[in-house]
């Protein structure tokens, strides 16, 4: 009776253990880039919105303050969206016949939400709390980019976890004085890290050990 | 749809960890410092160098560079909408929860609640400190009602025979009917117990318009024997408010004041307040407790007795004999210890004027008419016993009102009757035939959540509204009244208050509300009724509502009143009928957290059983599981045997509820319906049972762990003469030894909990405040006969029995927060680790579901998520609460001590600029714990509650012997029994 396997069986049964070892490391390191990517995340991707809400006019131009519309971002988890009386509460003087408002206008009328896309969304099992970051000196623009220079809103950083903890890691580097929230295009000052940085974070009485573990955000 | 409308290159994004050298990474300061930073949480491995989890991220980052340059990715914009108000109200922020005053009523009396309401949906109920029968704390089903709400299975269509129909025509259909009433001769509306002010003003309108109507009242738990007590004591409708702060010395005929009457919490609360013994504080009071069923009133009673239902009355006859009562004959015999009786009649006459004689509801209208006589008789009346009017707007006999009702049904003397609430054709006393008397009535109509067996027997059946979608009011214990609040309009249009329905009855116009406002205001004396009307809204109780004491005096003639003591001394088995502990007259047999929730003492989920004492088993020959067939009277039930320590001799405990359409199992005994042996004559025990074996078996799924739980240094406890003399008994010497975890120092927050065993009272509010709060999942019975069940707390229950006396000890077991935890040492992702206050942390997101910190518990307090239990339905989702993880499964969970609270008070605190203050966050337990047993709090601080409590000489953690350094500990149980039933002063 002859041989089953050729002498060449053992190198063709090795190669395919290695190659099969190498495929499922490669599939397994290219779900991970790709989790990773700021593309996958839809960093700098505009999104499109049933109104041509414009940042750029509105926080740019006109320079109305965050608070104006997100002020809820001061007391609550969420930095909330206006409610189309907010909208009204200017364009029933301003801009009354623009076409591009018709939305607004007929939610004002109608009563009926305006259903707009959402740019940031953060896994369910993150608890992020924007009065804890905007009372203790984390300014708009650190996470949410220039919105001034947006015509439609992006999103500015990949909002990963490891982009979280550069900050939660080091908070001196971001912080600024309770005056300069909602400034954008803030101008952090040279001695940032060593003195003003420290400074603040004992001005604001941040405890920093407890900004890395994982109840602060995670329940 | 998506534009590139500026180019990627502009952003300076921050490294992602495929585009840096591992070589040069490693050197990297910022490694080095991310290596310290993990092992530093994780306490055990801070000097070791590299962590479990560093090892783990150093592998995935060395994945991602093999893998890198293969990224070829498509951008995905999130596809998520937001929704903002089309007008915002005033009051509402987004994420802020909104807290209103309401109120629920069971059994006819209200409690005051707090329902918490996230973006408008009720996701959380709480007790209103401000009222009076709750003092911020709530029980079982309070908590538990609002899985009610969001019921999948609740009717939301109205039914005419059986075909769906709607309101309108329900409407017009009513007004032919009232058109051709008369004056109302042949229209009945049969209600549940009332105390709400505005209802009895609706049906008295009723009753105007139609004189020769009439309402009639039935509820299978009512206070028929108080009421018919209080007639023969006074001659007159009383209503007996107990105080039991002031109480030294209590004597419970029978009575489960702690759960299951009305004022429970506030009674609990005063009860315990009488016996926080502490250093400096050394007087308690003591609670003799005479009982035919295994009640938690009963276990936490210095001194208990086991007794025949039967044999009360005649305890209670020789009792008032004793202290001098003029109340006819004294029983002949005495089934029960001479020094037991002698010692209450010496403790009681050392006590007049501050003691309490309470009689159960269960209990005959003899026993309570005594108890009212004894009271008068050891000068308790106006200190620890007040009388107010009756809180019951028309009090009745229940069952005589309903078997009236029933005849005349059956005569065809009625033409139209109208059924609010309740579900009388399921638990109306077996010998009274209110079933099939209802198929007689030509016109028929049932309000009621559920279409059950009434509402399939109507000819109308209309789907109620959950008291937490309507305005309504009611009374409490002591006559308090509240307002219902509605924190959320009904969420069908379909479903109907009952004022609407008197409403339609009395042709008035009006939503609920306006005639809810109507009738207030029309009682108001003062001049400024919005002012009023805000307030009493705004707190949740109506100002000065509490009904002012009366004091009506004895009927001279009592002795005769009370009649001979025509009985004789009990023999052979008894049968006892008793409301059940988790789904009460059956009316929450619906509710998954009920059902799941193991009964107290017993243990037993999802069933119902016939309690017997091992003793009786053995000489009735059966063992657990096997059904028996009880029958009383030639009526028969099947139930499965399950022993309990403590039972009175040759009794057998049954509960309501079981055995109706919504019960129906399978495998379960067919006929199980207590109600089906329960008569006029037998409301609550029935003498002569007649028990067989049916040899067949039913699998009852318990959460015990053993048969006979052995005394064990877990719960441990002293008498208040060993506290005395030995303040430190409760410290056991242990070597301490030698600890591989270098000690953390906690220089800022440490959470920590204190836990008073003498105050615990095993009523699980805590464990459903607990499920509510943290989305912990129900799982069924199969999933808790293997021991699967999710609850994040527990109540163990231990018995120590000498000679004729069971101690039982109840321990709430959570989560500790070990400082040197076990658990944490075997996780190999490091998904749980401490955090720097203390908290042991749960990482649902690491977890990979190995259990190996569930074996390596010694508390097993963990939890495991064996299947995916969350349901998926939309509407169960709803009353989530969004601030915790909805775990999924493969996932271990646990105790957080309600981190997301704590996060909650640490934001307002940051965003403040101070401190937490202690008493700031409660953990949902201790905020449902009626008697403030569970007390949270930064151990750091000095004049912390839980720091005072902890330096308290009997405070012990549970098995501290293993170095675990708890941050949970107990204060050891302290009761006060008499020395004189235990020989020395030696503890008993």
């Amino acid at each position: 009776m002859s041989q089953i396997f050729s002498p060449g069986s053992n190198t063709v049964a090795k190669l395919s253990i290695l190659g099969g070892a190498l495929i499922t490391v490669l599939i397994l390191g290219f779900l991970f880039v790709r989790d990773q990517s700021p593309n996958t995340r839809a960093v700098g991707t505009a999104i499109e919105q049933p109104v041509r809400f414009s940042h750029e006019l509105h926080s740019g131009v006109v320079n109305i303050e965050c608070a104006y519309c997100h002020g809820p971002a001061e007391k609550s988890a969420y930095a909330g969206i206006p409610d189309t009386h907010t909208c009204m509460s200017c364009h029933s003087q301003i801009a009354t016949y623009s076409e591009l408002l018709e939305p607004v206008r007929t939610s004002y009328e109608t009563n009926e939400s305006l259903v707009w896309n959402k740019v940031h969304v953060l896994a369910d099992h993150v608890y992020f709390n924007h009065s804890a970051h905007v009372n203790n000196g984390y300014a708009c623009e650190t996470c949410h980019g220039q919105v001034d220079q947006m015509p439609l809103v992006w999103q500015a950083e990949h909002m990963t976890m490891g982009w979280c903890l550069e900050c939660h890691q080091q908070p001196e580097q971001f912080v600024r004085p309770d005056s300069d929230i909602y400034t954008i295009g803030y101008e952090y000052p040279e001695d940032q890290l060593d003195v003003v940085g420290p400074a603040l974070i004992d001005q604001y009485q941040t405890n920093v050990d407890g900004l890395m573990t994982c109840g602060i955000c995670h329940r | 749809m998506v534009h590139q409308t500026h180019d990627r290159d502009d952003y300076d994004f921050p490294e992602t960890p495929n585009e840096i050298n591992l070589t040069e990474m490693a050197e990297e300061a910022n490694f080095q410092a991310m290596l310290e930073e993990y092992p530093r949480q994780a306490a055990a491995y801070q000097y070791s160098g590299l962590s479990r989890r560093s090892f783990m991220k150093i592998m995935g980052a060395s994945l991602a560079l093999t893998g890198a340059g293969l990224a070829g990715c498509v951008a995905e914009p999130p596809d998520e909408q937001i929704i903002p108000y089309a007008r915002q109200p005033e009051e509402i922020i987004p994420g802020i929860p909104l807290f209103f005053a309401s109120a629920m009523t069971l059994g006819g009396y209200t409690t005051g609640l707090l329902i918490e309401t996230q973006e408008g949906r009720p996701t959380r109920i709480e007790g209103n400190p401000q009222h009076p029968a709750s003092v911020g704390a709530s029980n079982v089903f309070i908590q538990a009602s609002i899985l009610h709400l969001y019921d999948p299975e609740r009717s939301i269509e109205a039914r005419k025979d059986g075909q769906s129909s709607d309101w309108e025509t329900f409407l017009e259909e009513l007004a032919g009917v009232l058109e051709d009433a008369g004056d109302g001769a042949g229209l009945r509306i049969l209600t549940e117990t009332v105390t709400s002010p505005t209802l009895a003003t609706q049906i008295e309108t009723l009753l105007e318009n139609y004189p020769a109507a009439r309402w009639v009242q039935y509820e299978p738990v009512a206070q028929d024997n108080a009421v018919a007590g209080s007639r023969l004591a006074f001659d007159a409708d009383v209503n007996t408010v107990y105080n039991f702060a002031e109480a030294d010395v209590i004597l419970s005929l029978d009575a489960d004041f702690m759960s299951s009457m009305p004022g429970s919490l506030r009674y609990a609360r005063d009860f315990m307040d009488r016996r926080r013994v502490r250093e400096d504080q050394t007087e308690m009071s003591r609670l003799y407790a005479l009982e035919s069923s295994p009640t938690i009133t009963g276990a936490t009673a210095d001194e208990r007795l086991a007794m025949k239902a039967s044999d009360v009355e005649a305890f209670a006859r020789a009792l008032a004999a004793a202290l001098g009562v003029d109340a006819g004959d004294a029983p002949q015999f005495a089934p029960w210890p001479e020094e037991w009786f002698e010692a209450v009649v010496a403790d009681l006459e050392g006590s007049s004027g501050s003691s309490i004689v309470i009689a159960g509801p269960e209990q005959t209208p003899v026993v309570h008419a005594l108890a009212h006589a004894i009271n008068a008789a050891l000068g308790n009346v106006g200190s620890t016993v007040t009388y107010t009017d009756s809180v019951v707007a028309s009090p009745v006999i229940t069952t005589e009102d309903l078997a009236a009702l029933t005849e005349e049904m059956n005569n065809g003397d009625v033409d139209a009757l109208i059924i609010i609430g309740g579900n009388p054709a399921y638990n109306a006393p077996a010998d009274i035939a209110f079933a099939d008397a209802l198929e007689q009535v030509p016109f028929s109509m049932h309000l009621s959540m559920y279409a059950d067996e009434t509402s399939q027997l109507s000819t109308w059946h209309i789907p109620s509204t959950h008291y937490i979608e309507e305005w309504s009011d009611g009374r409490a214990f002591d006559g308090t009244a509240s307002i219902v609040q509605p924190p959320i309009g009904p969420l069908w249009d379909t479903v109907h208050s009952a004022h609407e329905i008197l409403a339609a009855l009395n042709g008035t116009e009006g939503t609920p509300f306006e005639i809810l406002q109507a009738n207030w205001e029309s009682n108001y004396e003062g001049d400024d009724f919005e002012s009023f009307w805000r307030l009493a809204l705004h707190d949740g109780v109506v100002p000065d509502s509490a009904f002012e004491a009366t004091s009506p005096s004895l009927r001279g003639d009592l002795a005769s009143a009370l009649g001979e003591a025509g009985f004789g001394q009990s023999a052979g088995l008894e049968i006892v009928f008793r409301p059940d502990a988790t789904i009460w007259d059956g009316r929450f047999a619906n509710n998954a957290w009920l059902q799941e929730l193991p009964t107290p003492l017993t243990k037993v989920t999802w069933d119902m059983a016939a309690l017997v004492s091992p003793e009786t088993a053995e000489e009735l020959g059966v063992v657990n599981e096997e059904v028996v067939a009880l029958t009383l009277d030639g009526r028969t039930i099947e139930a499965p045997i399950f022993t309990q320590i403590g039972m009175a001799p040759d009794t057998i405990v049954v509960t309501l509820g079981y055995g109706g359409d919504i019960t129906a199992q399978e495998d379960a005994p067919s006929n199980r319906n207590v109600y089906g042996m329960r008569t006029t004559t037998n409301m609550w025990h029935g003498v002569s049972v007649r028990v067989e074996n049916t040899g067949a078996t039913y699998n009852l799924a318990t959460s015990r762990w053993v048969e006979d739980m052995p005394e064990t240094d877990a719960a441990r406890a002293g008498t208040l003469r060993t506290f005395i003399d030995d303040p430190d008994f409760a410290h056991i010497e242990h070597s301490g030894g030698a600890n591989l975890i270098p000690p953390i120092i906690y220089d800022g927050y440490a959470w920590g909990m204190s836990i008073d065993l003498t105050s615990c009272i095993g009523c699980n509010a805590c464990m459903i405040a607990c499920q509510m709060e943290n989305n912990i999942p129900t799982v069924g019975k199969e999933a808790v006969e293997s021991g699967r069940d999710m609850s994040w707390i527990r109540i163990d229950t231990y018995y120590i029995t000498e000679g004729e006396t069971v101690e039982t000890r109840f321990q709430p077991v959570a989560c500790v927060h070990c400082e040197m935890a076990p658990c944490e040492l075997v996780c190999p992702v490091e998904a749980t680790i401490h955090d720097h206050e203390g908290i042991n942390n749960m990482v649902y997101n690491r977890c990979i579901g190995t259990r190996y910190c569930s074996a390596n518990c010694p508390y097993t307090v963990r939890r495991f998520n064996f299947e995916k239990y969350a349901s998926e339905l939309p509407i169960m989702q709803e009353y989530r609460n969004p601030n915790v993880s909805v775990r999924v499964e493969g996932v271990m969970e646990k105790c957080t001590y309600c981190t997301q609270r704590i996060n909650m008070a640490r934001i307002a605190a940051n965003n403040e600029n101070r401190l937490i203050e202690d008493g700031e966050i409660t953990p949902a337990c201790a905020g449902a714990c009626p008697t403030q047993a569970i007390i949270f709090g930064n151990i750091n601080e000095e004049d912390a509650r839980v720091t005072r409590l902890k330096e308290q000489p009997h405070d012990y953690g549970l098995l501290e012997e293993l170095n675990t350094i708890p941050r949970t500990t107990y204060l050891a149980r302290i009761t006060n029994p008499n020395d004189a039933l235990h020989g020395s002063s030696e503890e008993g």
